[in-house]
């Protein structure tokens, strides 16, 4: 018997593969849908005004939260980002203008590998250069480790960015006889503005989410603090506080701070998808 | 190089040298800071088991051991996932479920480490441990599922990291899969080839980058402390077992770093610190090293 059309042993197969990556999907996303489910039930039964106003009580007295964690979360955060703007978008821009110098081909490998040394070294790190030569736990330890972790993020995010901008734009500049920066930060860089911005504050998200950088350099404090010499309290240290503690009143604090970390998260992503689908509007994509 | 562009490059130059030197400081700094341990122990800091600081005996086999097995039991259930999602999205899948899809494993990869760590203690760990009351003696028996079930342990924490790797790999091997030719599919459905064909065909012209993208979620596996420290148990242990407590790297440092009373114990730490970076360079160099080869190889992405 001649076989006219694909034997059905090569069709089964490819069915069964086809399948295969469905379920693959299916599988990857049933974790997503119960953590995210655990998270949001637990946490909106422990989400309340006292959450967010008031610091720690200890054990046994109720309505404590975790205002400090929340301020001292947002300083370190702000600390990350004061050094590591400054040097991941200029190390971007090394990166775009002199892609195919060798020097730039360091910096990029510099930057990779950094994106891939594990958060718990740079904490390491930021121990032995920040918190062993003050002697003590600080905010400053701890925004400079979250800060070395946003710089390669950001760097290769402006790298990219730029890359995309039309290079007619570089070359009406320098027709009209700007000097090479001034083509870069008056027209090149303005042109991805939008899109480095949500680079940004996507970075600022991963970063607030991080435990590992923070355990030993801003370390965990019981009370409200603003000072950048003294440790501070985060939202991710406190979560972990919570969870490993055998009290019921702080694993409830913990899934509310797990919330609010997850939401962070949530926000964040859902406003650079909108910013990067507007930008591309623009662009007229 | 006119003149005043000189004084540009060098001006930004300074801050993309500042990268570089970081790096090159973490290596310095943590070298120089394990000096004590490494002058003191040398070769069998790593060869012992035997940790116990109160008596200054530091061997660091059991957390070597334990980060390694745990990556890599991570990475055998990871890798068929993360794999499937990748050919699914970029193969497979209609055009309006794409970016959902993609945005839906991007928010796996987004979520805190802490928060799967606490997911893991209060969600996972006690479903584990179900798991392993319901294991038939005959099963027990093997060296692989000895010991009493505790829940926390090496299940839990492989577990856990193949879900937080999978987003990872599977981001990676689907930017390798963008990089082959539509003409190789396109020759490959032309000579008659069934869909499952013409993908191995492609899978199998990308396969260089795709072992660089699993070996990526591999080095991402190795460091990966909060979640695990949560659910492995934390008992420095060389042990087969999947229901063993047992302890790695990353956890040691972040259990027991603000513990360390001692130069000496400091310093053990941090050796292990430093190993943990020199291994994830060489896993991180090695993998974008295949991943740029395979990308190289490719013709027409230079031309458009």
């Amino acid at each position: 018997m001649m076989a006219r059309r694909t034997p059905p042993a090569r069709k089964v197969l490819s069915a069964l593969f086809v399948g295969a990556c469905g379920l693959a999907v299916i599988l990857a996303l049933i974790p997503l849908a119960f953590v995210l489910f655990f998270v949001i039930s637990q946490g909106v039964q422990s989400l309340n005004l006292d959450f967010f106003l008031n610091n720690p009580r200890p054990v046994g007295e109720v309505g404590g939260g975790m205002a400090n964690a929340i301020v001292g979360t947002l300083i370190l955060t702000g600390l990350a980002a004061a050094l590591a703007v400054p040097i991941g978008i200029f190390s971007g821009v090394y990166l775009s203008e002199y892609r195919g110098s060798r020097f730039a081909s360091t910096v990029r490998f510099a930057a990779d590998t950094l994106n891939g040394v594990p958060s718990i070294v740079i904490g390491v790190f930021a121990y032995a250069v920040v918190v062993l030569p003050l002697g003590h736990f600080s905010t400053l330890a701890g925004g400079f480790a979250l800060g070395i972790m946003m710089i390669p993020i950001i760097a290769r995010t402006t790298e990219e960015l730029l890359l995309l901008v039309p290079n007619a734009l570089r070359e009406g500049a320098l027709a009209l006889g700007a000097t090479r920066a001034r083509a870069v930060f008056s027209v090149i860089v303005p042109a991805a503005l939008p899109g480095i911005i949500t680079g940004v504050v996507l970075a600022l998200a991963r970063i607030a989410g991080e435990t590992a950088p923070l355990l030993f350099t801003s370390f965990n404090n019981a009370f409200f603090s603003t000072s950048l010499t003294q440790p501070i309290s985060s939202i991710t240290v406190q979560v972990f506080t919570y969870a490993i503690s055998p009290y019921e009143d702080w694993h409830r604090q913990a899934w509310a701070g797990a919330l609010v970390l997850v939401t962070i998260v949530l926000v964040c992503s859902m406003a650079a998808r909108i910013a990067a689908a507007r930008v591309g509007r623009i662009r007229g994509q | 190089v006119r003149s005043p562009d000189l004084g540009f490059r060098l001006g930004i130059g300074v801050f993309a040298a500042a990268l570089v030197a970081i790096v090159a400081g973490i290596g310095a700094v943590l070298a120089n800071d394990s000096w004590l341990s490494l002058q003191r122990f040398g070769l069998n800091f790593w060869r012992t088991s035997n940790w116990d600081p109160v008596a200054g005996e530091f061997g660091a086999l059991p957390f070597i051991w334990g980060t390694l097995y745990s990556s890599v039991l991570a990475l055998l259930l990871a890798t068929p996932v993360a794999l499937g999602i990748a050919v699914f999205i970029s193969e497979l899948c209609p055009q309006w479920l794409r970016a959902p899809l993609i945005f839906l494993t991007e928010l796996l990869a987004a979520i805190p480490s802490i928060v799967y760590g606490l997911w893991g203690v209060f969600v996972l760990v006690p479903v584990v441990r179900a798991v392993e009351l319901t294991m038939p003696e005959s099963l027990r028996a093997l060296p692989l599922f000895s010991g009493p079930p505790f829940g926390v342990g090496m299940l839990a924490a492989a577990l856990i990291l193949a879900i937080m790797v999978v987003p990872f790999t599977s981001a990676v091997a689907r930017e390798v899969l963008k990089t082959v030719p539509m003409t190789q599919r396109e020759a490959a459905y032309a000579l008659g080839a069934t869909r499952f064909e013409a993908i191995r065909a492609a899978i199998f012209f990308a396969r260089t980058g795709i072992i660089g993208a699993v070996m990526l979620g591999f080095g991402r596996a190795l460091g990966e402390t909060m979640a695990v420290t949560m659910v492995i148990g934390n008992n420095p242990q060389v042990a087969l077992s999947l229901f063993a407590p047992q302890y790695t790297m990353a956890a040691v440092i972040a259990n027991e770093f603000t513990e360390a009373a001692n130069a000496l114990y400091l310093s053990a730490l941090i050796e292990i610190g430093l190993v943990l970076f020199i291994i994830t360079l060489l896993v991180n160099i090695l993998s974008r090293g295949l991943i740029w080869s395979m990308a190289r190889q490719v013709p027409v992405k230079a031309a458009a």
